[in-house]
């Protein structure tokens, strides 16, 4: 009965329309959709606010202001030659720490270039996370990666490649894993708009949807891949009605507003957690700075742009919006400021007073043990190095 | 028992003993496996643990890093190793550097296995031997067993490992090779080749379906007044070097036998290793007896292999030589 009931109204709709205007009218079937902001860019509240309190609201707040000073010193460390590269969230410092504010300490975060800062919400020391920036001894990564490259196991936040979208993937197959377990754990994964084009985040969504599993998908559509603008990565309207191939649900919001961010992203976590699976958030954001210390952004995109998007800057906004609520003064935001900026100054200092990591650690962690060629070229370059003293290596 | 039942058996024996084993891969679950590898393990285990995936290569071995990472110990089906290459990415950037890349706080210890080699009339996209991409990546441990029993015990190793294993099991001795298997668990170390035939005049060095036609080459070899040492390597990294050298410092003569094309096949880097070492003990030149540097072709399979014939020619030049 079912079935005759689908024929016929299958039969009603083909009646309405022709094969060519099906066609064309196609991509405008999809609703327009809304996007989801709680605080304009004034400051003003304008949608329903998410259930926080004051402490927590300081608390992002603490952590956006703090990433912010860190990211202006380190890209001057990186103009004085002091460090190889960084790769800064300035401007997009809603995304990541609204994300962290909403997830629980045990969830996983699979965090692409900018989300560093999340490991910072949930307190790892600073110190130590200037020395992945240096690459020296005091890196938890031991100067394996790039600067900004962060990871911590003991904050659930997971080893990122560079390879583009690897990690969205992986966030399924721990959500998989913690489906399994029947553990009460969600894997968030990162991503920027550019990593929409690549085939891993087909497949991640696709089996996400299928698997049916507790992951939630963060694309931090921040307009520009480098030099590549979204509107020449994807002829989609918008990036977050791709998931609805994928059966996901999914919003679309306002990711320089920190708590219109943690709004949805606490829905969605609720809603891994109810076993009703994945969902796939599109952030809007803009990249004020250049994508990393390599490139300079005024050769591709006009600098017009940037200033349209500094009026919606999401720290100044947050700022506007707590000391309307009462929850700041402007007095004691100035005096956090300069406490945050001196916190950075001093890690940065104890940070880069560190020795660089051994030499014979070059071999250890390719395997769980040394197999018996690692340790023999382990020996070969500690005899070179014995034997040179370290201007002739 | 045959060299696929082999497989069953191990993974059947580590899905019962350890909860956190799951296998996941196009046509495992229901189906059970085009090569039937995963058999009754949907029946025994249920599909949260024999998982039918979509058609996406990158996303079986990506997800099961995701699950290896969080503590499951996943053993993902590549359908045939020529297929491997969509997850080139997950395996070559990810996999194998994660350990190293995290300063060793994250790692995932996971088998990939994957029929390999010709053999089948499978043409380009069902035959080839990509074992050297995985050599050449340091973080990756590469087994390829030639008979059941090793197939049992290096898969078991394999899974309870707390490395990434590449397993690239022999598809054209799947049921062709067969052995005695004990029906109960037990491992074959990972890095420990087996001595197959001992013997003065030539070592010969393969793994996988080539050991059998080494095998007939070396027996042949014999009629003819010529003593050769076979060596079958099992695990390719770490490779097993004392084993070779200690071998070929006997014998003076070294022919390796691989499938895959010769140009950076792995018996260049055995050669040059045994150079490194024993160079002064050889009495001739190091013969490669391999696929061409040809795609795998479809109807001269026989051709382009490395067929019993082509290495006994091999071994009785050497053993004449110097």
């Amino acid at each position: 009965m079912a079935k005759a009931a689908a024929a016929k109204s299958s039969t009603k709709r083909k009646s309405k329309r022709s094969a060519s205007e099906r066609i064309a009218q196609s991509p405008f079937d999809l609703p327009e959709i809304p996007l989801h902001q709680v605080i304009d860019p004034s400051g003003k509240a304008v949608g329903v606010l998410p259930k926080t309190d004051r402490a927590l609201r300081l608390r992002m707040y603490r952590t956006m202001q703090l990433i912010r000073l860190l990211d202006e010193r380190m890209m001057i460390l990186q103009r004085q030659g002091r460090i190889g590269f960084y790769g800064a969230c300035t401007g997009q410092e809603a995304a990541p720490v609204g994300t962290v504010a909403a997830l629980e300490d045990r969830d996983w975060i699979f965090p692409a270039l900018r989300e560093g800062v999340t490991m910072l919400y949930r307190g790892f020391d600073l110190e130590t996370y200037v020395c992945q920036v240096f690459g020296n001894s005091g890196d938890v990564l031991k100067g394996r990666q790039m600067p900004s490259h962060y990871a911590s196991k003991s904050v659930n936040v997971v080893s990122w490649g560079s390879c583009i979208g690897t990690q969205i993937p992986q966030a399924v197959g721990a959500a998989m894993a913690a489906k399994y377990k029947k553990d009460d754990v969600v894997a968030a994964a990162f991503m920027g708009d550019g990593a929409t084009s690549e085939g891993d985040f087909h497949t991640a969504l696709n089996f996400a949807g299928v698997f049916q599993v507790p992951a939630l998908f963060l694309c931090q559509n921040n307009h520009w891949s480098i030099s590549i603008p979204t509107a020449k990565q994807t002829a989609s309207r918008t990036i977050a009605e791709k998931a609805v191939a994928y059966g996901l649900p999914y919003a679309r919001v306002d990711g320089n507003d920190v708590l219109a961010v943690y709004g949805a992203v606490k829905e969605a976590r609720e809603r891994a957690a109810r076993g009703e699976g994945a969902t796939f958030l599109e952030l809007l954001t803009y990249r004020i700075g250049a994508h990393s210390s390599s490139d300079d952004p005024r050769v591709y995109r006009d600098e017009a742009e940037v200033e349209v998007w500094k009026a919606r800057d999401p720290l100044a906004r947050y700022r506007k919006f707590l000391i309307e609520e009462g929850d700041l003064s402007a007095k004691e935001d100035e005096r956090q400021r300069t406490e945050l900026n001196e916190t950075v100054l001093e890690a940065v200092k104890r940070a880069e007073a560190r020795p660089l990591p051994p030499a014979e650690s070059l071999f250890d962690d390719v395997y769980a043990e040394r197999p018996w060629h690692l340790e023999a070229q382990r020996t070969e370059l500690l005899e070179h190095l014995a034997s040179h003293p370290k201007k002739e290596r | 028992m045959n060299l696929i039942e082999a497989v069953n058996s191990a993974l059947s024996l580590e899905m019962a003993a350890d909860d956190r084993v799951v296998v996941l891969g196009e046509d495992v679950g229901k189906f059970g496996g085009v090569f039937r590898a995963t058999k009754g393990l949907y029946e025994a285990f249920g599909p949260e643990r024999s998982i039918d995936t979509p058609l996406a290569e990158g996303g079986i071995i990506g997800a099961a890093i995701g699950m290896a990472m969080y503590g499951l110990r996943p053993v993902a089906e590549i359908q045939f190793s020529d297929f491997i290459f969509p997850g080139f990415d997950q395996i070559v950037s990810e996999l194998a550097k994660l350990r190293y890349r995290s300063g060793g706080d994250y790692a995932a210890p996971m088998v990939i296995r994957t029929p390999v080699g010709g053999g089948i009339r499978g043409g380009h996209y069902h035959s080839q031997s990509p074992e050297t991409y995985f050599l050449h990546t340091p973080g990756l441990k590469v087994v390829c067993p030639s008979n059941p029993y090793d197939a049992k015990g290096l898969l078991i190793s394999a899974i309870r490992d707390e490395d990434p294993v590449m397993f690239f099991e022999p598809k054209r001795i799947y049921r062709a090779a067969r052995g005695e298997v004990p029906s109960e668990s037990y491992t074959v170390p990972l890095g420990k080749a087996a001595t197959l035939r001992t013997g003065k005049d030539v070592t010969v060095i393969s793994w996988g379906a080539m050991v059998h036609e080494a095998s007939l080459a070396c027996e042949s070899a014999a009629k003819e007044g010529v003593d050769a040492e076979l060596i079958d390597l099992r695990t390719l990294l770490p490779l097993d070097v004392e084993t070779l050298i200690e071998s070929v410092k006997k014998t003076g003569r070294m022919v390796v036998v691989h499938e895959a094309p010769r140009t950076c096949g792995f018996a260049g880097e055995l050669i040059t290793l045994t150079l490194e070492r024993a160079f002064y003990h050889l009495q001739a030149q190091p013969r490669r007896v391999t696929g061409f540097d040809t795609p795998f072709p479809y109807t001269l399979e026989d051709e382009y292999l490395p067929l019993a014939p082509r290495i006994l020619s091999s071994i009785l030049e050497i053993a004449h030589e110097g």
